[in-house]
């Protein structure tokens, strides 16, 4: 098992490789020259030339990008160009809400879509599998702040249950941090609840179909047994790979939450950094989501390899 | 002495289809003592599945018994629900299935599963039921039983799949168990090992066994008492020697007639009434091979491994004359599979050469052999013909591909002409051409795919089981087809089964497999009649044959 992991590890650095390059390639496909944009509207020619050779934006692009590699290796993310700030400082302050929104929906999506979708597919064709499949239509048919807003309306504004927005760390307690998360994770686990349900009911159907779910039937054993010890675990492949889809729909549904519910995280940043163009941070966040990505791939990988014990290692 | 165990009185069974109702079962009566093993045969559609899965309870959701009664001590199963009946199923009657791989879940261990069915009716701990399921594991003579309880269903053989299927079904000692074809498309000497259990297992406990199978051979082998259904009904039930020796129904008679014995010609095959047309086939003389002819295949030491394992095949060399047909035989695993794709040259050999007609070709890569010209004259016939042909194209897409692949073809009237030639040839009615597979029976699904393989007049056809996946009267019908084109166009048979009855009437010499090797070979007639070797003899011994002589039923 071990060594299948390191293998893996291994394997995902040639991805990691051409992402970091196609992120620095970033700064030179964006319109814009940087070292024009951080000197302002009154700098001399002379400025933006000083500043660009502070950056280092005048050496080959090879050179750039290598030194630009060593340094992110070393832990050091860059400068933003913005807040001279350093941008993994940046990350840093930014990271929690958005693990704490994503880790939320993320559970939530589960708890809700695949015993839904288990139910879907038992009680196939019947009045609540298609009450669930027409639910998993609508989730999926609403864009993420349509739902946050009305979400916001309903249950904060006029029920008052619950906060309007604005994030409370852990640290302040569980339920100050829960509740501030409860409706944004509502409205960005919408579409992903509609797509793991619709997944499980449909894998749940062909798996209830097989050839040893009849023998399970045959040992007189209960539905509840049929359902959850020989079905689904048998069904857990494909609905394993849609939750790990998923968390990049959650990486860019966190972005257009956030903004709804003034969450500040890394979504907040993002747009931030891209409309003052501070290549630095946007640099970073992107590598950071991708590799947060590149690592919920291994982890799916790795889930396969224990649920089902015909895939090798 | 006996009392009646199950009684199934008038069962009818409809099936809900996009076409309304169908009646799969149409007014079946049957009863079975305690103890005794009854054989219910008939072919696909017959309904006798049908029949096994409503005593058990477990019919597809569209599915319904809509008359009659199954009667089970006395108690009717058609009426049980919930708790009442999961407290039958698996504990007072059981049920093992055909292909015991697929029967068995792909990801939980044997241990656990045979471990579920005892405490889904017992309530002891999961230590004590581990305990049983060992128990188990003995008795039905699996090897190493111990570390075979954390193993996987992939890791078994078939026949060790269904000895698992057989422990599930007695684990709580049940007084019926109903056996759902157990050992279709397992090898023959695993067949007689699993059925030998099953019988023996049977007897110590007491246990009343429905055996529902196609093959007449097997039924007569272990039961007293054979019921055979047709379209629904059961249209004669008997002894298995009155039934053979003579046999009331006229589809008896035909079913009996189709199956083959250790005795039968390929002319026998049908009723007496059918023969005739037959027989001026048959009696059109083969041409004679000329002596000093070069044969048309010759291979020679053909070896084959994979991933650097040990070789599938090795040393293996024959030579076969043009319109001669030969029998390659083995146990599953034995290799003959490799070796018949081989040749075809869908695969590449390790080691070795083929040579076809005077030309090396076994050194052109298999992904390059479509561009050859012996691609024409060596071509197959698989063993699914519902797998083997594409679902998206029609019987007259899939007959005029090779010909315009291979002959170069376009599409027109005489393509067409071609094509109507082909289904001529192999007796396919001509309105059937526009159809696709799904819309067509297994019988005409072969005579599709072989008439595709004949498409481009080929030399040389190697048929991978052809018939395996047939009723014995289509595969009957099939094994005439193929000698008929044997003889009338002179295509040599290279013939890959497990079926050695088959074999023997339809080969003129078999060679004989056994782990990649050859271990015997000549005319099959003396072959199977005299076997040289013990692993041909135990191969022979395998084979249920239809006895007009004194019963083998296993006395209870």
């Amino acid at each position: 098992m071990l060594p299948y992991i390191l293998r893996r590890i291994v394997s995902t650095l040639p991805v990691m490789a051409i992402v970091a390059l196609f992120v620095f390639s970033l700064l030179y496909i964006a319109p814009g020259d940087p070292a024009v944009v951080i000197a302002g509207d009154q700098a001399s020619p002379e400025d933006v030339e000083r500043i660009r050779q502070s950056l280092g934006l005048d050496r080959p692009f090879l050179i750039q990008f290598g030194s630009w590699v060593w340094r992110i290796l070393h832990g050091d993310l860059g400068t933003s160009i913005f807040t001279n700030l350093p941008v993994s400082t940046m990350i840093g302050q930014r990271l929690g809400p958005t693990l704490s929104l994503m880790c939320v929906t993320l559970l939530l999506t589960i708890a809700v879509a695949v015993p839904l979708g288990v139910v879907a597919a038992w009680k196939a064709g019947s009045f609540i599998d298609r009450a669930i499949m027409a639910f998993a239509v609508f989730g999926f048919s609403l864009p993420v702040f349509v739902v946050g807003y009305v979400l916001a309306y309903v249950f904060a504004l006029e029920l008052e249950w619950l906060p309007v927005q604005g994030y409370t760390p852990l640290t302040e307690g569980f339920w100050p941090w829960l509740q501030n998360l409860i409706l944004p994770a509502i409205a960005l686990g919408c579409v992903y609840i509609a797509l793991v349900a619709r997944i499980t009911r449909a894998t749940m159907l062909e798996v209830l179909q097989q050839d040893y779910i009849r023998t399970a039937r045959a040992k007189g054993m209960g539905q509840g047994g049929i359902l959850f010890i020989h079905a689904l675990k048998n069904a857990a492949v494909p609905i394993v790979t849609v939750i790990g889809i998923g968390i990049a729909l959650l990486i860019g549904g966190a972005v257009v939450t956030e903004s709804v519910f003034a969450i500040p995280g890394l979504g907040r940043l993002t747009i931030d950094a891209i409309l003052r163009r501070d290549y630095p941070v946007i640099q970073g966040i992107v590598l950071l989501f991708s590799f947060v990505y590149v690592l919920v791939n291994l982890m799916i990988d790795v889930t396969y390899t224990l649920v089902d014990p015909r895939i090798r290692y | 002495m006996s009392e009646e165990l199950l009684k199934i009185d008038d069962l009818h069974v409809a099936f809900s289809t996009r076409r309304g109702m169908v009646e799969a079962v149409r007014g079946v009566t049957l009863a079975v003592q305690s103890g005794e093993m009854l054989g219910l045969v008939g072919e696909s559609g017959s309904g006798k599945s049908v029949t096994g899965f409503a005593t058990t309870r477990l019919l597809d959701a569209a599915g319904r018994v809509i008359g009659g009664k199954i009667l089970f001590r006395g108690q009717d199963v058609t009426k049980l629900r919930g708790d009442d009946l999961r407290q039958l199923q698996g504990a007072a009657m059981s049920m093992i299935f055909q292909n015991p791989r697929a029967a068995l879940n792909p990801i939980r261990t044997i241990g656990l599963q045979i471990a579920d069915a005892i405490l889904t009716h017992k309530r002891i701990s999961k230590e004590a039921a581990r305990a049983e399921a060992l128990d188990l594991l003995r008795a039905v003579q699996i090897r190493d039983p111990e570390a075979r309880m954390s193993a996987y269903p992939h890791e078994l053989s078939g026949g060790m799949c269904q000895r698992v299927m057989i422990a599930i079904a007695i684990s709580c000692n049940p007084s019926l168990l109903i056996a759902d074809e157990p050992t279709t498309g397992l090898d023959v000497t695993t067949q007689k090992v699993v059925m030998d259990l099953l019988a023996d297992i049977a007897a110590a406990r007491g246990m009343a066994t429905i055996l529902i199978t196609h093959d007449l051979g097997l039924a007569a082998r272990y039961c007293r008492r054979i019921a055979v259904m047709e379209r629904g009904r059961i249209v004669e039930e008997a002894d298995p020697r009155r039934l053979f020796s003579a046999p009331q129904h006229a589809y008896t008679r035909r079913l009996v007639a189709a199956s083959p014995t250790a005795t039968s010609r390929i002319e026998d095959l049908v009723t007496e009434e059918e023969r005739e047309a037959y027989a001026a086939v048959v009696s059109k003389p083969r041409t004679e091979v000329a002596h000093g002819t070069p044969p048309l295949l010759e291979v020679r030491k053909l070896a084959k491994r994979f991933d650097q394992g040990s070789a599938a095949v090795a040393d293996f060399s024959m030579t076969m004359a043009g319109g001669e047909s030969v029998g390659l035989v083995g146990e599953s695993g034995s290799g003959k599979s490799t070796t018949s794709r081989m040749i075809c040259r869908l695969i590449d050999p390790s080691e070795g050469d083929i040579v076809f007609d005077g030309q090396s070709i076994g050194h052109i890569a298999s992904r390059d052999f479509h561009g050859s010209p012996f691609r024409k004259d060596i071509q197959m016939v698989f063993q699914d013909p519902n797998e083997s042909l594409n679902p998206r194209y029609s019987a007259f897409d899939c007959i005029a591909h090779p010909l315009m692949r291979l002959d170069g073809m376009r599409a027109g009237d005489a393509l067409r002409k071609r094509v109507e030639e082909c289904a001529q040839r192999v007796g396919l009615p001509l309105d059937l051409l526009p159809r696709f597979p799904h819309q067509l029976s297994g019988g005409q699904k072969a005579r599709v795919g072989i008439a595709r393989a004949i498409a481009c007049r080929p030399r040389l056809l190697v048929l991978d089981e052809p018939t395996a996946a047939l009723d014995v009267s289509v595969q009957a019908v099939v094994l005439q087809l193929l000698d008929r084109l044997r003889r009338e166009n002179d295509i040599a048979l290279l013939f890959v089964s497990h079926d050695l009855n088959v074999v023997r009437m339809l080969c003129d010499r078999t060679i004989v497999l056994r782990n990649g090797g050859i271990v015997e070979q000549g005319e099959s007639r003396a072959l199977f009649d005299n076997p040289k070797t013990d692993y041909t003899r135990k191969l022979v011994e395998a084979i249920p044959h239809i006895q007009t002589g004194p019963v083998l039923a296993v006395a209870l």
